[in-house]
């Protein structure tokens, strides 16, 4: 920019008057790239790629040469027992094994951070002053936490299928219901189970980013998400507490299930969203309120 | 940075028709919640064109006011304009036009100093894209801060954070500046700069609100100050005016001290001090010509070494505003 351009900027900069549209991607984009950048969601992804990788070589060891291996048994994850037969199905499984701990809690770590950690920095009052717009920069951060949803969740599939071709024969799948399905609907059956858990997380995602409009501590914020999330874990395993079961964000996580059903079962997974789509609702609203509202004393 | 004569000079024909007052505070009252009340009354009026100083000891509200004028917190009470719109209900139109550091700089560690500002200028949804990669680099180069902008933030010094923090302010071209202790931390050779800098912000036309505990960098750099203690305003108005308030010493040193300070009485002078062959007293009255007073001192045999009337510093008007001085209110 020449200094003649400077000089007449500052002449006519009259309050009142922006240049553009208020809304531009700019701001949903920077924040992508900033948490993806950060070394911590780095080591989470990383970690959630390493567990399709221990499980696919766990598998491995046990059957040998991998041969397909009949069913070895009930115990286990769900889908493990299928693995060495078909490395597909080491998707379903490593998807299994992640979803009630690691994946809730990469997002519970990311989603707790995203305010709060702001806010801990001081960056938060210079994102303000830009000025981002609280709702809009709010809006922000939650697309970029459903984002990490979904990046998570591909990640753990993809490494899932890599392993998974890598170390055992893949082929046509046989679903829960017996019948048999080609490879090509195998894959398209797996790319819908990725998403229907990465969409499953969205309440959790939301409720985590309400935690993080309460305090200024990063840390303090994703050790209440986290907790929270263990908590309602085991509030969903307490056979006493069935009469508020349906209302727990996890209760219908695992119906991802259904989608390799022959035909496709919708019940438990329209359940599910129905469910995620009051979280975000709820928990939406308190993390406009209460951010909306906040003084940043940060 | 660059060259200051060659900006200064484009920078000319900025230079606006008077106008309302840039900032201006009615009742600004601010109570923390746990009861204290950090700003209280602030009736503060910050003139276009000017570099306002506000001083004030540590707690004295000085950041607490300045996140109000930014809309990061809502007054208890009172009301805030901000080139003459009402804040924080015209932020989005306001903000773009003001260029804030405030309490400190805060970057991203992870993330290097041009990165920093490319986030923070993408934050401004009004901010030009297709300017944006310049701008940036404008900005750190204004700062000094070039040649260390792909260095990540975390391995910054506090002084080139500093640098950082302003480099985020002068994103664009701003009416307003509002600049929380700017040279915190800056060694002495950047604390000059910034001085320079502000200098040369002024001169384009930018109105620069700046907190600072250091009183001879106002006495420097302001035109208007500004003086709060525990809270309150205690006074306000160009920086002349507040200096002049203060009252100066006449000061003679003298090998015959209690003579002097003898003479010195009988001519009606106040809070006289003898101080080995040094005596001061609170400096005369205006009607007084200090001449004569040199001359009733010679003519009744004290030895005069040097005879003066030292100006009254900004420090002086401080200490006689404030009382207790530069101590932390509880
Ligand atoms: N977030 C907060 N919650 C409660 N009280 C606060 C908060 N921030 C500041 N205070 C109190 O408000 C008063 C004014 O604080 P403020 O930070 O505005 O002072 P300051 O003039 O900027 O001081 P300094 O020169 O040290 O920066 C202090 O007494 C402080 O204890
Ligand atoms: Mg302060």
């Amino acid at each position: 920019m020449s200094r003649a351009d400077l000089t007449t900027a500052v002449a006519d900069g009259v309050p009142g008057a922006p240049r553009r549209a208020l809304w531009t991607f700019g701001i949903l984009r920077s924040e992508l790239t900033t948490t993806l950048r950060r070394g911590r969601t780095l080591v989470l992804l990383g970690v959630l790629a390493a567990v399709p990788v221990l499980v696919g070589v766990a598998v491995r060891i046990e059957t040998g040469d991998g041969s397909s291996a009949g069913p070895d048994g009930p115990h286990g994850p769900a889908f493990l027992a299928q693995v060495a037969g078909n490395g597909l199905f080491l998707v379903f499984a490593a998807l299994s094994a992640t979803l009630p701990v690691f994946l809730p809690m990469a997002v519970g770590v990311v989603a707790g951070d995203s305010v709060a950690g702001e806010a801990g920095g001081g960056t938060l009052r210079y994102l303000l002053v830009a000025p981002a717009g609280r709702a809009r920069l709010l809006l922000a951060k939650y697309a970029a936490v459903l984002a990490f949803c979904l990046v998570a969740t591909l990640v753990v599939a993809v490494s899932a299928l890599a392993v998974g071709a890598l170390l055992f024969p893949v082929g046509e799948v046989t679903t829960i219901s017996g019948t048999r399905i080609g490879l090509g609907e195998g894959l398209l059956r797996a790319g819908l189970i990725a998403v229907a858990v990465a969409v499953s997380l969205t309440g959790f995602a939301a409720l985590g980013l309400f935690v993080s409009t309460l305090t200024n501590s990063g840390i303090a914020a994703m050790a209440a998400t986290v907790g929270v999330l263990i908590t309602v874990q085991i509030l969903d395993t307490m056979p006493q507490l069935d009469a508020i079961h349906p209302y727990l964000f996890p209760h219908y996580w695992l119906s991802f299930a259904d989608l390799l059903r022959d035909p496709l079962y919708w019940d438990g997974i329209v359940s599910d969203l129905g469910l995620q789509a009051v979280y975000v609702a709820v928990f939406g609203s308190a993390a406009w309120a209460r951010f909306t509202a906040k003084d940043i004393t940060a | 940075m660059r060259d200051t004569a060659a900006r200064a000079v484009a920078a000319e024909p900025a230079r606006r028709p008077e106008r309302g007052p840039v900032i201006e505070t009615r009742g600004l009252t601010k109570r923390y919640r746990g009861g204290q009340v950090a700003v209280d009354g602030l009736d503060l009026g910050v003139p276009d064109g000017s570099v306002f100083g506000f001083l004030g000891p540590n707690g004295s509200g000085k950041t607490t006011t300045i996140r109000m004028l930014l809309g990061l917190i809502d007054p208890t009470a009172g009301s805030v304009r901000v080139l003459g719109r009402p804040m924080p209900a015209a932020a989005r139109a306001v903000l773009p036009h003001v260029g804030a550091l405030i309490e400190g700089p805060a970057a991203y560690g992870f993330l290097s100093g041009r990165d920093n500002l490319l986030r923070y200028d993408r934050a401004d949804p009004s901010a030009d894209p297709r300017t944006r990669g310049a701008r940036v680099d404008d900005a750190l180069d204004r700062v000094g801060l070039a040649a260390a902008a792909g260095k990540k933030a975390r391995a910054y010094s506090l002084g080139m954070k500093q640098r950082l923090g302003l480099a985020a302010a002068l994103l664009r071209p701003r009416r307003l500046l509002v600049l929380d202790e700017p040279t915190n931390g800056l060694d002495p050779q950047g604390m000059r700069e910034i001085r320079a800098l502000v200098r040369e912000l002024a001169a384009e036309g930018t109105t620069v609100f700046l907190s600072s505990h250091l009183l001879d960098e106002i006495e420097q750099v302001c035109t208007h100050a500004a003086v709060m203690a525990r809270g309150r305003l205690l006074v306000q108005g160009p920086v002349a005016d507040l200096a002049a308030r203060a009252r100066g010493r006449l000061a003679v040193t003298t090998p015959d001290p209690e003579h002097a300070v003898r003479i010195l009485e009988e001519h009606g002078l106040t809070g006289l001090l003898a101080d080995g062959d040094r005596v001061s007293a609170d400096a005369p009255p205006g009607d007084v010509e200090p001449a004569d007073l040199s001359a009733a001192l010679v003519h009744g045999g004290v030895r005069v070494r040097s005879f003066g009337v030292e100006r009254a510093s900004l420090e002086d008007a401080f200490l006689a505003l404030t009382g207790e001085g530069f101590d932390v209110a509880g």
